[in-house]
């Protein structure tokens, strides 16, 4: 009966203490209209950086600029406006800066077409080396001269190893 | 023709080099505002001495100004405020520049006995509690400050604090050239 008691006591105490550390927790909570919104919004805060904390993104950062922008986030969106307003909102403020994904501008070509580029550059090359290979196998081929000398040479060393054994054979004899 | 190709690793290598070194000594806190050439955002705000005071726009604008973000909670602003008094007493600046203060996310009472406690530099100082004109400028620290020309354009945002070295090097120039630009009447 006493153990009963006990355990009830060390849950309700359980309970309350993690009720208040729930409280204290220094992330902020925000009640969407519905469940797009807050999807919404977590992709939004996913998207944009801090700039402040240049590493990190509005969702990552507990910087109070980070604080800030997240909360007029949230409000821009509770006022229904829509994402593409949400982030002309933020680079008018903050420059393109604030976008893990730059915009394509002739400032951003190079970020955006510089691999591809690469790639091709790299492709070329390839092909290239590839089809020289053939050609310098071609230059090893001998002449025709040259393939007549050869022949020659074979032909005088099997003269000379056949005789050879003609004299080995008459040796032995 | 077969010799340049030989090389020509080498020299990439070197161009890759000569770009990473460069990279060393940039400093990537340095970012253009997205303001710079944009008119001053409207405002409309209390006075940091008095409560009852609003100041708009048109308050700051007709002077070439410096609008300088600062809180007491922002200890480089410390470190800043004795040249910021020299800039506000320099004879030479006095005539044509005005120093405004932005105080950002702050509390009235605690500014209003640091402006007191190390004497005040500024025009005026306005009171933004909740940061909306600095959201709207693009602050996302202190110090910053905004140079904004005779039209209410701002052709300059440097984050960070301004001393001597700063000064002649990232402002004064700017100065001479929008003093010039007054006195055409442009």
């Amino acid at each position: 009966m006493l153990n009963k008691i006990l355990f009830i006591v060390v849950l309700t105490v359980n309970a309350l203490m993690m009720a208040n550390t729930a409280k204290a927790s220094p992330v902020e909570t925000f009640e969407f209209r519905d469940e797009v919104t807050k999807i919404r919004f977590q992709a939004l805060s996913k998207e944009l950086r801090c700039p402040k904390c240049q590493n990190q993104n509005l969702a990552d950062s507990n910087s109070a600029i980070a604080i800030d922008l997240r909360r007029e986030l949230y409000e821009l969106l509770q006022q229904g406006k829509a994402d593409i307003e949400i982030v002309n909102f933020m680079v008018s403020r903050y420059g393109e800066f604030v976008l893990y994904r730059p915009r394509v501008s002739s400032l951003t070509y190079i970020l955006w077409f510089g691999p591809a580029l690469l790639i091709l550059t790299g492709i070329i090359v390839v092909i290239i080396i590839l089809r020289k290979k053939p050609a310098a196998k071609a230059d090893l081929a001998l002449s025709s001269q040259q393939q007549d000398k050869l022949n020659h040479l074979l032909q005088s060393s099997k003269e000379n190893a056949s005789q050879n054994t003609n004299t080995d054979k008459k040796d032995k004899e | 023709m077969n010799k340049i190709i030989r090389f020509l690793p080498l020299i990439l290598v070197i161009a890759l080099g000569g770009v990473l070194y460069r990279g060393l000594s940039l400093n990537p806190q340095d970012m253009p505002s997205a303001l710079v050439g944009k008119t001053l955002p409207d405002f409309t705000l209390t006075t940091l001495t008095d409560a009852n005071k609003t100041v708009t726009k048109a308050d700051l604008v007709g002077d070439i100004v410096l609008l300088n973000v600062w809180a007491t909670w922002c200890p480089t602003c410390k470190y800043e405020h004795p040249y910021l008094l020299e800039l506000a007493n320099n004879p030479q600046l006095k005539p044509y520049v005005k120093l405004y203060g932005l105080n950002y996310k702050d509390e009235r009472l605690a500014a209003q006995q640091w402006l007191t406690h190390y004497e005040d530099p500024y025009h005026f100082s306005i009171f933004d509690e909740q940061g909306t004109l600095g959201l709207d400028l693009g602050v996302f620290g202190a110090p910053e400050t905004f140079v904004i020309d005779h039209q209410g354009v701002i052709r300059k945002r440097f984050a960070g604090a301004i001393d001597t070295r700063v000064w002649r090097k990232e402002f004064e120039p700017l100065i001479k050239q929008l003093i010039a630009e007054k006195q055409q009447g442009k």
